[in-house]
């Protein structure tokens, strides 16, 4: 069974200093962040970053956690989108010292522990792929040898977040099925395409095997994905969403 | 309009409540569902959010934000419980 225990939750605003960026795709970029006091988190939590103008404005988002466990350095990753006014600014202008505040770690549903020894699915679009790395990363460490799957959907081979990290990570507990949207690595045997349910079934470990599945991404893509679960015989229970935002 | 999920309440209500209460039990005042609050639909409008039942869409909740304070309406949840 599932500890869904409360978490305790920090409302004070901690403040973060940028200790490294990395380009991850042409719009995106990890940020490694040093926060006194954040005390670690669990894998798939996420954090409110609150960002102040001058004029005393401020802008608050959610971003999620790509990393997981204990120590006061955590890592995000930022897509950004051109008509945002937050993101464009965490991919493009922030730098290496500059100030950050942050409310976190955040959330206790959305989240896998260790000691959750049962199968698990992770299904993510996009920048959803950040708290399923942070799941990922938190299996691998752990030694655990839970099956774990999981559904990677961008648009392009260019478009991938942790590319590398994520090719080390495979092993014969943790498999990756890769769905490319627009365009496809050369010599690719489908072409590029939308995922559909036929897909989604066939790369995907079957509800007769009771797996928890966890769904991130785009609002869109996550609530295609969700219904197609539950028409595949999920109950809804087992299936948790985090909706990005967008269409 | 689009939507996300009860997780992001998790900021906001940790002005209010210790404990995360995205995982607290809500019942809909509206159907009567019991659900965790982080399965609800939050829909924002700048620093204003509207959490309405996944089941029946009835308001749950709603959080107005300013600078100096917060408020919450309780307007369709019957009831709260949080696992201990
Ligand atoms: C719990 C949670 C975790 C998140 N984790 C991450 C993360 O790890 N990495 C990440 O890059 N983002 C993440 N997001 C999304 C993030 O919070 C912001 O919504 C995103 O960075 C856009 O902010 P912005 O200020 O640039 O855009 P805004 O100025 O808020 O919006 C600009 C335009 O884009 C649309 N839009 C808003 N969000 C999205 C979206 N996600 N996709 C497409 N269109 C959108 C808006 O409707 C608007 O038209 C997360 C969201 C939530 C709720
Ligand atoms: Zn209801």
């Amino acid at each position: 069974m599932t500890t869904t225990a409360p978490v305790p939750t920090p409302s004070v605003w901690k403040v973060g200093v940028v200790a490294s960026v990395h380009t991850e795709t042409p719009t995106a970029r990890s940020i490694m962040i040093d926060v006194p006091g954040w005390g670690g988190n669990l894998a798939g939590q996420h954090l409110d970053l609150r960002l102040s103008a001058p004029d005393g404005y401020q802008a608050v988002r959610s971003y999620s956690v790509a990393s997981a466990g204990p120590g006061e350095r955590l890592e995000l990753a930022v897509d950004r989108l051109p008509d945002g006014e937050v993101s464009p600014y965490l991919v493009d202008d922030l730098q290496v010292g500059d100030e950050l505040e942050i409310r976190g770690p955040l959330g206790g549903w959305f989240v896998w522990r260790p000691e959750q020894t049962g199968p698990v699915q992770l299904i993510g679009g996009g920048s959803g792929i950040v708290p399923l790395m942070a799941m990922a990363r938190a299996h691998a460490a752990s030694g655990s040898t839970a099956r774990f799957k999981l559904l990677y959907s961008v648009r392009s081979p260019h478009d991938v977040f942790f590319a590398e990290e994520l090719a080390s990570l495979a092993s014969e507990h943790f498999e990756v099925t890769w769905v490319y949207t627009r365009s496809t690595p050369t010599a690719w045997p489908t072409p590029a395409g939308r995922l559909t349910p036929a897909v989604l079934e066939a790369a995907t470990i079957p509800a007769s095997e009771n797996p928890a599945v966890f769904v991130c991404g785009p609002t869109g893509f996550v609530e295609s994905v969700a219904d197609w679960l539950v028409a595949l015989g999920h109950p809804a229970a087992s299936v948790k969403t985090e909706r990005f935002g967008g269409k | 309009m689009t939507h996300l999920d009860g997780n992001v309440l998790a900021g906001p209500l940790s002005e209010l409540f210790s404990v995360d209460m995205t995982v607290a039990v809500g019942r809909c005042a509206g159907c009567g569902d019991q659900s965790v609050l982080a399965s609800a639909m939050v829909y924002e409008s700048g620093p204003d959010i509207v959490v309405r039942c996944h089941h029946c869409d009835d308001v749950l909740m709603t959080l107005v934000q300013s600078p100096d304070d917060l408020r919450v309406e309780f307007r369709g949840i019957q009831m709260l419980r949080v696992t201990r």
